[in-house]
Parts: C-alpha cells; structure tokens; sequence
C-alpha cells in the first residue's frame, strides 16, 4: 500500500459534527456533582478527620492485605478445582461426569454466605478428623479446630463456592475450540488429557481470561461475607470492627471502599493488558495475516487515512 | 508401483464395512483393498461417506459392522476367541500413531508454530527428545518447501502452507499409512498445486495412501487405483484411468462429467 501517489486521493479533513446536547448534559451533572461534594464536605456524618485518621491505619492496612491474600488463595484454588470441574463434565465417563454436575449443582444452588457459615461450623460438626479404617481405632487423629484456622476456613468456603462458576467459565472456553482440534490431536495418537492439557485448554484461555479477570473482582468484593465464618480479619470486618469502637460508622466505610476501590482499579488494568495478550490474532481464519489486532489500527477521526496505512505497514 | 509379492498382507483391508449415524446408513458393506505402497483415489458426491470411511480406519468412528484391518491388525477391537471386545482408548490411540491424518481444513495447532506442530506429537507421544523432535520437524518442513516458514504460526501462513505443514505433522510420526480427506479442497485454485506436488513426491517415495479428492488430475497421475463410492456403496473401481475414461456405471458416467 504505497502511500502518496500522484493520483491518490487528498486526505478528507470534514468539519467535525457538534454535538451541543452533550455538552449541556454533561454542564448539568458537573453542577450536580460540585453541590454534592460542597454539601458532603460541611456534613458532620461523614467524619473526615476519622477518615483521614484511619484510611492509612496500620490495622486498616494489614486488612487490606489480609482480603488481597483472601482474594488470591481463592481464586488460585477455584481455578485450577474450576479446570479439574469442567474436564470432569466434558469427560465421557459417566461417573466422572455426575460427580461434576452434583458439585454444580450444590455450590451453585446455595448461597456463597451459608456455605461459609458452614465452613466455620465445620470444627463443630467433625471435631476430630481421624485417619485409617472406618469403625477402626484410628492411625492418626486431629481436633479439626487445631489443624485449621478461620483464615483458611474462609479461603476453602470462598474457593469451592468460586470453583464451580469457574467450572462454567472454563467449559465455555473449551466448547469454544474448533472440534477439528481435537480432531486432529487424536488422529496424531494424542490422548485424551493431553489433548485437553496441549491443544484444547491453551486454545480456550482466549475466551477464559476475560470473564476469570471479572471474577477475580468479583471474588475481591465477595470476601466481605466472610463475616460468616466468622473471619473478622478483612478489610471490611476491620473497618466495621474500628468504627463499633469510634462509635463512627460513615468515615470507615468510606476508608474500606476507598482501598477495595484501588485494588479493584490495580485489577481493571491487569486485567486489560492480560485481554491483549491472549486475544492476539491466533484464529485459524485464513485471511488473518495481519500481525496486529484489527483495533490497532482503527484511524482517529482527524487523522488522515494514509497515517492509519502506514502504521499498521510499521507495525509489521 | 505394486510389486509386493500377494502373499503379502495388504496395508488396509476393508471387508463389508457398514456404518450409520442413528438411522442413517451411510456405509454400506464397503470392501476394499490397499496394498503397500499403493495409492488410492476415493472419489463420489458429497455425502456418499467418503469422510467417514477415512475416519473409520483411523478409529474415529467405530464400525458397525464388517471388519477394518490395518497392516494386519484389526482396528478397534481385539478379537479373542470368536467375541470382540472394545479395545481401550489407548490402544486405540496406539493403533492411530502408525496411521497419519491430513484434514480438509489443516486443522493445525493455531498456538504452535509450524516446527512446534510438526514436532509436540512425536515429542508428547512417542516420548522423543526435544532437540531431536525439531531437528527431524525442521527436516521434514523443508521436505515439503518450507525450511523458511518453519518459525511462523499457522495464521501467518497460507493455506497450501499450512495444509504442507499438515503433511508434514503427520509424517513426523512416521505413519505407515496416510489418509487425506479432500486435502486440497479448501485451498485457492492456485495453491492447489504446492499441495498435490508434495502428495506426489510422498507417493513416489512408496508411502501408502488413501485420498479422497476431486482432482482427477491426480488420480490419473498418481492413484493404482480408485474406487467410486455413491450412497454407502463403491459402485465401481479399478485402474484410474481405465476408470476414468471408459466409466461403467451409469452414476459413475454422471458424477465424472460434473468434476471433470
Ligand atoms: N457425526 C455424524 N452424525 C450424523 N451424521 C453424520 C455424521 N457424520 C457424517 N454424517 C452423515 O453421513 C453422510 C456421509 O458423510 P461424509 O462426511 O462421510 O460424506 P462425504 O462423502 O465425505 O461428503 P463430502 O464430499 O461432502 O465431504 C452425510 O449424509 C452426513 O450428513
Ligand atoms: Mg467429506
């Protein structure tokens, strides 16, 4: 595509369109938002000083942290559990199969702060976890409530809960992939699982990561239930434990949403560059020889056509 | 090319195979031999079943009734006694290493580039070593005129180039036996060539093949034989060219004055 040849086109340059609605529009909501924040700002209820107090607490922040580890522990589970799930109902034996859909079936069909209420009652329902032969004096033997604490109580209830929306997610991506895929793998002599582990799985991840990045988010805002266990330790559970003792409610709310705000904006953008990178041009359509993602190159609307021609040629 | 003594087993010997999909029969009582180093040319309508006989040879489908035997062995099920019983899928998948596989659609491996495709089945299946697997990968990629190519993801190549990978992944497991289910009938008209070049030096080199096609270009040139199949049935087979230009069946007559 050679640009500027004596008898290319000149370039449009069009008087852009206005748009005075929008302007007026957004005129209106400024002032709206400019009275309230003058107004919050005068209002005893809002404690500010308490905010500011307690927005960078040393207890506040070792919550913070606690919730990202809550966030993290979970989601590592429910991913790798939410693989193992979806393998499992895609599989031909039927037994396998069952068992997936009943897991489905029980954590999805019941609400994430029951099934935490339960993880905390586990130490009361099974007091002792022995090892051995059934109705057989034990080889080992632990009191539950010694072995494991609320921390991960919380994090096994947040994972298995998790892991079968994962589940979900997962076999959407594999159902995404071509079937001659699969095809193709097995006609080499592949075998099952590692036709899934080398050509079906890394195939589906383009359609995984976006909606996982969605639950990671989700999964940092859900780790406020864990009250239920009870885990108190969380962000939220600390800040409404500060604000019981301050007798100050408003400003510690707005300290907690302040720091989920961040992480989950620290997610967005992760999340972002994450989508890039798995959605680049690795379909198997034969007119995608183009090395950049169509979006690359979409020319601004005061940029002349020839700039955009040239970057994507750049790009190669 | 078919001076194998008779006494030989022949590489694929099919005897009144029948297949259905529900109450769909779309193999009739198809039987059919190939001998080493033979080519055969399947040709027919589209949905006569040519597909699906390829896919029973390599076990992609079972086999309702008949028996398919390959070099000797019997496909998917193992006979003991006068009962047969299922065989276990890796058996199966055993069975399918010696036969390779070359699709209509390449079916490559879009996360791998072309030397990684060629190479992760005799890496991951026959347990070869790496550096191993891509020497012999890149050897075979330039085999079939792609030396250069061979660091590229298939969405970069073209079709002749990518279904010339696709040979070459599944030569790399040194297959005794090749099927190609309309190799070239995906292709641009002027790629088709690259594509049929390469099956010809493959022949030549006295691989077995069994291609269903309509290049009757090829049959001509390349096939021992062709067998032309319509409704589940093979109406008529022979030498290619006797075939080809002296058809005896009225359906025969019909479809090759559509292709040719
Ligand atoms: N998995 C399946 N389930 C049900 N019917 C099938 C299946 N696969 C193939 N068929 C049917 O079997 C018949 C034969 O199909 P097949 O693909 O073998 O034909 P073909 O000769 O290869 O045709 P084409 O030239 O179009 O590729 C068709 O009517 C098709 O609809
Ligand atoms: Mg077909």
């Amino acid at each position: 595509m050679p640009p500027g040849g004596a008898d290319t086109a000149e370039p449009i340059r069009a008087i852009r369109l206005k748009h005075p609605g929008r302007i007026v529009f957004a005129a209106v909501l400024l002032l709206m938002l400019a009275l309230f924040v003058i107004d919050a700002a005068q209002r005893e209820a809002y404690g500010w000083d308490n905010l500011a107090k307690y927005i960078f607490d040393k207890r506040i922040s070792q919550a913070a942290l606690n919730t990202l580890l809550l966030t993290i522990y979970s989601m590592a589970i429910a991913i790798v559990l939410g693989v193992v799930l979806s393998v499992m109902r895609l599989s031909d034996n039927p037994v396998v199969k069952g068992v997936a859909w009943l897991y489905l079936w029980v954590f999805r069909g019941t609400p994430v702060y029951v099934q935490l209420a339960f993880w905390g009652l586990i130490a009361t329902i099974y007091s002792t976890i022995d090892i051995g032969i059934p109705f057989m004096e034990p080889w080992l033997s632990f009191e539950t409530k010694n072995v494991i604490d609320v921390f991960w109580l919380a994090v096994i209830g947040l994972a298995l809960n998790e892991a079968a929306y994962m589940a979900e997610i997962v076999r959407a991506g594999i159902l995404s992939v071509d079937k001659g895929q699969e095809e193709a793998a097995t006609a080499l002599g592949m075998g099952w699982l590692l036709t899934m582990r080398r050509v079906v799985l890394p195939q589906a991840m383009r359609i995984i990561i976006p909606p996982t990045g969605n639950e990671v988010i989700s999964m940092l805002k859900t780790t406020s239930l864990v009250a239920a266990v009870p885990f108190s330790f969380d962000l939220y559970g600390r800040a409404r434990d500060i604000a019981v003792e301050i007798f100050d409610p408003v400003p510690l709310l707005l300290v907690a949403s302040a720091w989920y705000l961040l992480f989950t904006s620290i997610l967005m953008i992760g999340q972002y560059f994450l989508e890039r990178r798995f959605s680049r041009g690795v379909g198997q359509a034969r007119d995608t020889r183009r090395v950049g993602t169509a979006t690359d190159v979409i020319p601004t609307v005061t940029g002349s056509v020839t700039t955009a021609d040239k970057a994507e040629g750049d790009g190669r | 090319m078919t001076g194998t003594p008779t006494s030989e087993v022949p590489m694929v010997h099919a005897d009144r195979v029948s297949k259905s999909f529900g109450s769909l029969e779309v193999l009739k009582s198809i039987s059919l031999t190939v001998n080493r180093g033979e080519v055969l040319c399947l040709v027919g309508p589209s949905g006569s079943g040519k597909s699906t006989f390829l896919r029973c040879i390599n076990h992609l489908e079972r086999v309702d009734a008949g028996r398919l035997i390959v070099d000797g062995e019997l496909i998917g099920y193992v006979e003991r006694g006068d009962r047969l019983y299922e065989m276990h899928p890796r058996e199966a998948a055993r069975q399918r290493r010696d036969i390779g596989m070359v699709f209509q659609r390449f079916n490559l491996f879009p996360h791998m580039t072309a030397v990684e495709n060629v190479a992760e089945a005799p890496i991951r299946v026959k347990g070869m070593k790496k550096d191993d697997a891509y020497a012999r990968a890149r050897e075979l990629l330039a085999r079939v005129g792609l030396a250069s190519r061979a660091d590229a993801y298939p969405a970069h190549l073209s079709g002749g180039q990518q279904q010339r990978v696709a040979i070459a992944r599944a030569l790399a497991m040194e297959p005794k036996l090749m099927l190609f289910d309309e190799p070239t009938s995906a292709l641009d008209p002027e790629l088709v060539g690259e594509v049929l070049q390469v099956m010809k030096q493959l022949a030549e080199s006295g691989m077995t093949m069994i291609v269903v096609t309509h290049e009757m270009g090829f049959a001509r040139e390349v096939a021992d034989s062709l067998v032309f199949m319509d409704g589940g049935v093979v109406v008529e087979s022979g030498d290619p060219r006797e075939v080809l230009s002296n058809p005896q069946h009225q359906r025969t007559r019909s479809f090759l004055s559509k292709v040719l």
